[in-house]
């Protein structure tokens, strides 16, 4: 039996990767990876109190609805991506400053 | 034995993580977040959740990261080759913000979560007397199911509208342009 706080401990840096990747990053897919990373450390923290609740199970069925969430995100986003840089010629969001016709 | 695993499982997710973050290569760094998306599912199989470590292998490694991939190839031709060409400091002095911001900000999480103690819960101490803890030996997989269909019928259909949503949306925002 893993005490609880190793998970918090792996989750916290997880998000905290994440949200560096997210604020330093010059390319909008990189960012998207850090979104990502993101979404799975509070992943890993719902499954890991989810253990104490054999009976309905709340924490694995909403991980479940955030990987949905994640999937249909990414699908969005991606496709913005590809639009921005059919516009723009490249993805770098600090370089995207000029608004679309 | 499950603390050596969980040991490694946690390493290798922090320590790919950590290269995806810093690395130059963008291509290396998507592969190298498949590493990160594998360890997490070595972690939630040993907090007994192996349905959902299938749905993440299946979901994030099949579907999202062919996705990135195939995003990245169709933007990412050029944009490589510049990103190859120009060769920066390990470090960079531009980066410093975000690094201190995110310092400071694991400090204050860490901190906290070592603050709120939370295997000493009321409501997992009763589950621990309660006996409601899941067991390795349990069928989660099929409580999953009753349950997704009787108690969470609600939020599966409002999840299952929005991904139809958000695909259609995506297929829509990709479209080839008419030229009108």
């Amino acid at each position: 039996m893993i005490p609880l706080i190793n998970y918090l401990v792996v989750s916290v840096t997880l998000f905290c990767i994440g949200m560096y990747m997210v604020l330093s990053k010059h390319n909008a897919i990189q960012i998207l990876i850090g979104i990502e990373l993101m979404l799975n450390a509070a992943n890993l923290n719902l499954v890991a109190f989810g253990k104490y609740d054999s009976a309905n199970n709340a924490g694995q069925i909403f991980t479940l609805f955030t990987i949905v969430m994640a999937a249909a995100t990414t699908a969005v986003a991606l496709a913005i991506i590809l639009n921005v840089y059919k516009q723009y010629k490249t993805i770098d969001p600090d370089k995207i400053d000029k608004l679309g016709d | 034995m499950v603390q050596f695993l969980f040991y490694l499982m946690a390493f290798i997710t922090l320590g790919s993580a950590v290269f995806v973050a810093v690395t130059k290569n963008l291509v290396r760094s998507i592969f190298m977040f498949f590493i990160t998306l594998f360890g997490l599912a070595g972690l939630y199989v040993l907090c007994l959740a192996d349905f959902v470590a299938i749905t993440q292998i299946v979901i994030y490694i099949g579907g999202i990261l062919v996705l990135m991939l195939f995003a990245f190839m169709l933007s990412g031709r050029d944009n490589l080759n510049n990103f190859l060409a120009q060769r920066k400091p390990f470090i960079s002095i531009q980066n410093l913000p975000a690094i201190i911001l995110v310092l400071v900000f694991l400090v204050v999480l860490l901190n906290m979560v070592f603050r709120m103690d939370a295997d000493n819960f009321e409501w997992i101490k009763k589950a621990i007397v309660n006996k409601t803890t899941l067991l390795p030996s349990e069928n989660t997989t099929e409580n999953i199911g009753v349950n997704l269909m009787t108690k969470y019928l609600l939020p599966f259909e409002a999840i299952s509208v929005l991904l139809m949503v958000s695909l259609v949306g995506a297929a829509h925002l990709s479209r080839k342009e008419k030229k009108a």
